[in-house]
């Protein structure tokens, strides 16, 4: 066999293992940043031990824990609080003081991960003022995930790196007033999930989030193809009220969208926009 | 059968010592190799643009940050942003991610080196530079294995040495001195090679 032969039966092989997890378990991954999905699948199929891809599929199709590691390694969850800091500074002097005109917000994290970006801003909201004004949605598709969102429980060694982004990102507190400590993990207080409803929703199946004032997406759109960015952001913009804001990672734009007529930098280097109060 | 392959694109991963090391490499390279060059610099993960302004100072190129979904252009020297490892996509545009570190590095050598090979194949030209770890070393295998072409900085003439020194054990095309890597990558992006 040729390599390039070689090269597409491996593309056919890939393509119907994730047809066989769409099918199976109801997570769609054909329109994933491809560069992204075949690394990953790749270094699954060494850590396995198996040596095609078809042999994955039926593991994958009769093996749920097996699928279930494999949705971690698909879904990249790393995340910190505070992520960076200077973007958390930003919503505090320009963006809150635009929410503050509102009586009550709500606010999406769509792609939550384990949670630190929820508790980060539940932080910003309370030493705003703001949170018993606000209801705060936060979701993932991968549901391993959301229960540790939803503990709060982080590992002690990153609380260094997590005070520090506190302190950046202008923090008026005391971050260790936020959390109690064991010998190795520090557990937030239960006060900073008061305002939170954490829920499963898939940003590529499920359907929109009404009414929302403020949307952060941050380092999900990076794992998506121009089409299901796209489809994305349509659910987004659908999810806004007019004149309410989107928030994306500081590697992220509407750039290369469908979508940059339809929305107003509010902040370049922070990926701040603001959907725009009339169709035009 | 005697056939030139020509090149499409050129990818550079560098660490410790990086700074002088392309220095010496990127300015030298000419005005008239119009591919796509893509550098994984090791750095902080807060570090700024300074690279970006810096070299664009000083090269014929124009000179940018690579940005997620940007088609990859002729003519132009990406560097990939502090804290995101930089992949290349089959269209030829770039991903970003913030998946974990390889080798302890985001963004990682080895990433870019084997998602890039996966596009060019032969068309990729690989160079490690200067530097304390072992990134790298998976990139340039992956070239190899697509029949791509592949550069290590002599050790002797590098500040760090381990990062080339473990691209050579593992095996290389080509070990050059820093200053005659321009040069050399100059009339090889220009003629191709002789295959045989
Ligand atoms: C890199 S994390 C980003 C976490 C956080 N927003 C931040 O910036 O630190 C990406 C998250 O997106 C989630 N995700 C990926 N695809 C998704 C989808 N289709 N629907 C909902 N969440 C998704 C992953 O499970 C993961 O938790």
């Amino acid at each position: 066999m040729t390599d390039n032969t070689l090269e597409e039966n491996e593309t056919i092989e890939m393509k119907l293992l994730l047809e066989a997890i769409h099918l199976k378990y109801g997570y769609n991954f054909k329109d994933y940043a491809n560069a992204h999905t075949k690394r990953r699948l790749r270094n699954r199929l060494k850590m396995s031990g198996m040596t095609t891809y078809t042999d994955m599929m039926r593991r994958i199709i009769y093996d749920e824990p097996f699928f279930n590691e494999l949705l971690m390694d698909l879904s990249i969850n790393v995340t910190e609080m505070f992520r960076d800091p200077w973007f958390y500074l930003k919503v505090r002097e320009e963006l809150i003081p635009r929410l503050k005109t509102y009586s009550f917000i709500k606010v999406w994290h769509a792609g939550c991960s384990a949670g630190q970006e929820v508790y980060s801003m539940s932080i910003l909201l309370e030493e705003e003022g703001m949170k018993k004004r606000s209801q705060v949605y936060a979701t993932d598709f991968n549901e391993l995930i959301l229960e540790k969102a939803k503990a709060g429980i982080y590992p002690l060694d990153v609380m260094k790196t997590y005070t520090s982004n506190y302190q950046k990102a202008g923090g008026t507190g005391d971050f260790s007033d936020y959390y109690t400590a064991d010998d190795k993990n520090v557990i937030l207080k239960r006060g900073l999930r008061e305002k939170v409803l954490f829920s499963s929703h898939n940003l590529v199946t499920d359907g929109v989030f009404g009414e929302m004032h403020l949307i952060f997406c941050r380092n999900v759109l990076i794992y998506f193809n121009r089409k299901l960015q796209n489809q994305v952001l349509q659910l987004f913009y659908d999810s806004l009220i007019p004149g309410g804001y989107l928030c994306l990672g500081s590697k992220e734009s509407l750039k290369f969208t469908d979508f940059t007529d339809r929305f107003d930098v509010v902040s370049k280097k922070e990926k701040i926009y603001r959907k725009k109060l009339m169709a035009e | 059968m005697n056939t030139v392959k020509t090149y499409q694109a050129l990818v550079i991963g560098v660490s410790a010592g990086g700074l002088a090391a392309l220095k010496a490499v990127l300015p030298g390279l000419s005005a008239r190799m119009d591919q796509p060059v893509i550098v994984v610099q090791h750095m902080s993960p807060d570090s700024d643009d300074f690279l970006v302004q810096y070299f664009d100072k000083l090269c014929s190129q124009s000179v940018k940050e690579a940005e997620d979904k940007l088609p990859i252009c002729k003519g132009t020297i990406y560097f990939a942003p502090p804290n995101y490892h930089l992949l290349v996509e089959d269209d030829k545009s770039f991903a970003l991610s913030t998946a974990e570190r390889v080798q302890y590095s985001r963004p990682a050598i080895d990433v870019l080196f084997e998602t890039a090979a996966d596009v060019y194949k032969q068309g990729l030209v690989g160079v490690i530079l200067t530097g304390a770890n072992a990134d790298g070393t998976k990139g340039v295998t992956a070239i190899r294995a697509k029949g791509g072409f592949t550069i290590a900085q002599s050790p002797k003439t590098a500040e760090a040495k381990t990062m080339p020194g473990s691209a050579i054990e593992a095996g290389v095309d080509m070990v050059l001195d820093l200053e005659e890597i321009a040069p050399f990558i100059n009339r090889l992006m220009s003629k191709g090679a002789a295959l045989d």
